[in-house]
């Protein structure tokens, strides 16, 4: 079966709040020097002394973005997420709007960020925190990291 | 988005509003270390005391901040405290990548805000808030309330001063994003002194890089550097406090008010032991993949049965020597439990620890009495010293508004200089010898960070006085443009000249990358110009007896060799500032 590949955050505990994933995607996806113009966001999650988390794409299928996308600029992406059409987004927001993970960063001209599951933060981060997975096509999104409920 | 000029953006605390300016001076000035000079020399006054409203305030960053990996501190720099000269004190955190993402290659703080406020900056925004609500709370509690009060969490830094620094104390620090601080010189006390209890920076503004693979592809280059060699492994693995058992084993750490320079015992606070059983996890500056910062936590039963709570603390070598060692500390645990104590008041940890070993044996030697201390101190007693540190930031008696003022300020009122671990201010972490006590004695931020005296003197073994002075200036030197870049110190052996002047080349700043040595010289000397200029004498320096008397791996101080580096270097630091600078 043919595989599709989206980036996913199973080891933030791990986080030391760097910013190099985040830098990296502004910097080579978006060709941007911002914390925000970028795909994953890290946030300290209530102060420093609680850790950090990130705020990325979980690759939903159906997409609440894409579905709410007005004029096709984002659409389903098979595997998860979305492709992102720059021409024909007018700015709306409706997109970070539906998101329910707030992981849609809106330009102050309203310009959508997202994260398009190509990898190139991986790399840049330190302790390993991100992992690209597999997705069969069709198959529900990966869960968040291998921990068992206990 | 580089800039052939500076963009600062200028607060008047009295009005609450602020104005943009454009300085000219990029070649000439750099950044960090020089535009925080420059500018104060523009809005500063070397004649009037640091606690005229009109003396500002000044942040800065640097070329390559953001653009490359551990470009990541910002330089703050002001009127000191401590001794009303103009001074500098570094930090990371957030600061520098907030600095930079809100636009602002400076920040200028002048005036005095009519309440206790929180200024608020951003790329779009600029809000003086009255927070006098929050007067006298301590430094973890006043962040709580703040990370609620603004926005962006996550992309912004927040500078905060605590009970110590609303008291004008010296010896009070500014804490940035609660594990780093503008540590030394008395930073805190110059917020308190503007009634500016937090300093907000939202980096919330995008730029355009680089076009081409040139800036992307060196970026990656240096990223590997740091990351896939063993460079970096110090800082990374133990951390600076892999200093305390090396120094321990050469006869070079401070123990008990530098009565003694080694002790079996110290391996209960080695970096070892605080990695094995107090080591939470590591944290890092915003921009740097390193993660030098180190979070271990204090664990307290406040009731019966098996009530506990906990609180995270970061350590490193300086406060690990200030609050253990130089306390006769010899367990982690109570070593993390006083500088936590110090965290809340907001103090900075080295002077506070070195000044309450100075008030330890002056007690013990009758020069003070408890009448003064208010707490029996005593080598080794934690609660002692956590009691103690509440006084200090509280001001509770004359005694503690004295010491809070520096130990000198106390000696010259209650004696026992002799015993003083001051040098210049008080002193760092390495008992070397007779370089590195002259280093920081007479350095531009009485700092071990000034110039590698402590390694010069583990590595050479003539005693050419000549030839050290030669050292640390030229070392200053090279520091002083890292420093304007601003990179943190711990990659100085990676940003070595030829990558600076790469990096600066990519990003079209072609004459400081052509130009780098003589733009630090510049620099260099318009510091020390301005550091003469509001009243340092280098011929006034004291370095007291204690340091004359110890033993290191070398054996006994040479107290010729000692009095000679001071005079040549005091010398040397004469000419340079009374070099003619535009």
């Amino acid at each position: 079966m043919k595989k599709a590949k989206i980036l996913t955050t199973p080891h933030m505990e791990r986080c030391i709040g760097c910013h190099s994933c985040s830098l990296a995607c502004a910097r080579l996806v978006y060709k941007k020097l911002s914390w925000d113009t970028a795909g994953i966001r890290i946030v300290s999650s209530g102060g420093l002394s609680t850790g950090f988390e990130a705020k990325s794409c979980l690759a939903c299928d159906p997409a609440p973005c894409a579905l709410a996308c007005p004029t096709g600029a984002f659409s389903q992406r098979r595997g998860g997420g979305v492709l992102v059409k720059r021409k024909l987004c007018i700015q709306c927001g409706d997109c970070a709007e539906a998101c329910p993970v707030d992981a849609i960063y809106l330009a102050p001209t309203w310009e959508p960020f997202v994260c398009i599951h190509c990898g190139q933060c991986v790399a840049f981060c330190p302790h390993h925190c991100l992992e690209m997975v597999e997705m069969s096509l069709g198959a529900a999104p990966a869960a968040e990291g291998k921990e068992v409920a206990s | 988005m580089s800039r052939d000029y500076f963009r600062v953006l200028v607060v008047n605390l009295a009005t609450g509003k602020g104005k943009v300016v454009k300085m000219d001076g990029r070649d000439r000035h750099l950044g960090g270390s020089g535009l925080a000079a420059a500018l104060f020399k523009k809005y500063g006054h070397v004649d009037k005391a640091w606690t005229e409203p009109s003396q500002p305030l000044i942040f800065t960053i640097g070329p390559l901040t953001g653009y490359f990996p551990l470009m990541s501190k910002t330089v703050c720099s002001f009127k000191s405290p401590y001794h009303d000269q103009y001074a500098e004190s570094h930090a990371g955190g957030r600061s520098a990548l907030s600095l930079r993402f809100a636009g602002y290659d400076g920040l200028v703080i002048i005036g005095r805000a009519p309440a206790l406020s929180c200024l608020i900056i951003g790329s779009r925004q600029l809000e003086l808030k009255d927070v006098h609500y929050m007067k006298g709370i301590d430094l973890q509690k006043s962040g709580k309330m703040l990370r609620k009060m603004i926005g962006g969490a996550g992309h912004r830094s927040i500078l905060r001063i605590g009970p110590a620094g609303e008291n004008l104390l010296p010896m009070a620090c500014i804490t940035v994003d609660t594990y780093r601080h503008f540590g030394r010189l008395g930073g805190g006390a110059v917020m308190g002194a503007k009634n500016l209890k937090a300093v907000a920076i939202l980096g919330d503004g995008i730029f355009d890089l680089p076009e081409g693979k040139t800036y992307r592809n060196l970026f990656e280059a240096v990223y590997q550097q740091l990351t896939t060699t063993d460079m970096m492994d110090k800082y990374h693995n133990l951390g600076t406090p892999v200093n305390v058992a090396i120094l321990n084993g050469l006869k070079a750490l401070p123990i008990r008010n530098l009565q003694q320079t080694t002790d079996p015992d110290i391996e209960g606070i080695s970096g070892e032991t605080f990695a094995n059983d107090t080591l939470l996890r590591n944290t890092a500056c915003a921009g740097c993949p390193v993660g030098c910062i180190h979070i271990g936590f204090v664990r307290e039963k406040f009731m019966e049965p098996n009530q506990y709570l906990y609180r995270q603390i970061s350590y490193d070598h300086e406060p690990i020597f200030a609050t253990g060692s130089m306390l006769g500390m010899t367990n982690a645990f109570k070593v993390l439990a006083i500088i936590d104590m110090v965290e809340k008041m907001g103090l900075d940890v080295m002077s506070a620890g070195v000044a309450l070993a100075w008030a330890t044996e002056a007690l013990a030697r009758g020069v003070i009495s408890e009448k003064e201390t208010l707490v029996p101190l005593k080598f080794g007693d934690a609660d002692g010293y956590k009691e103690a540190i509440l006084h200090l930031g509280s001001m509770s008696n004359d005694f503690y508004r004295l010491l809070g003022q520096g130990t000198m300020k106390a000696v010259e009122h209650y004696g026992g200089e002799d015993f003083a671990c001051v040098l210049g201010q008080e002193m760092a972490g390495y008992a070397t010898g007779e370089v590195f006590f002259t280093s920081q004695a007479l350095g531009f931020r009485h700092s071990h960070l000034d110039a590698g005296g402590y390694s010069y003197d583990q590595k050479q073994k003539d005693k050419d006085p000549q030839k050290a002075v030669e050292f640390l200036l030229k070392d200053e030197q090279g520091r002083v443009l890292l420093t304007s870049m601003v990179s943190c110190l711990f990659a100085r052996e990676i940003y070595k000249e030829q990558l600076l002047a790469e990096c600066l080349n990519c990003l079209g700043y072609r004459y400081l990358a052509d130009n780098m040595n003589e733009v630090a010289q510049h620099i260099q000397k318009m510091r020390w110009q301005l550091r003469l200029a509001s009243g340092f004498d280098p011929r006034g320096v004291k370095i007291p007896k204690r340091f004359k008397e110890i033993i290191t791996w070398k054996g006994e101080i040479d107290e010729n060799y000692l009095n000679t580096l001071q005079k040549e270097y005091g010398k040397r630091i004469v000419e340079l500032g009374r070099a003619e600078e535009d």
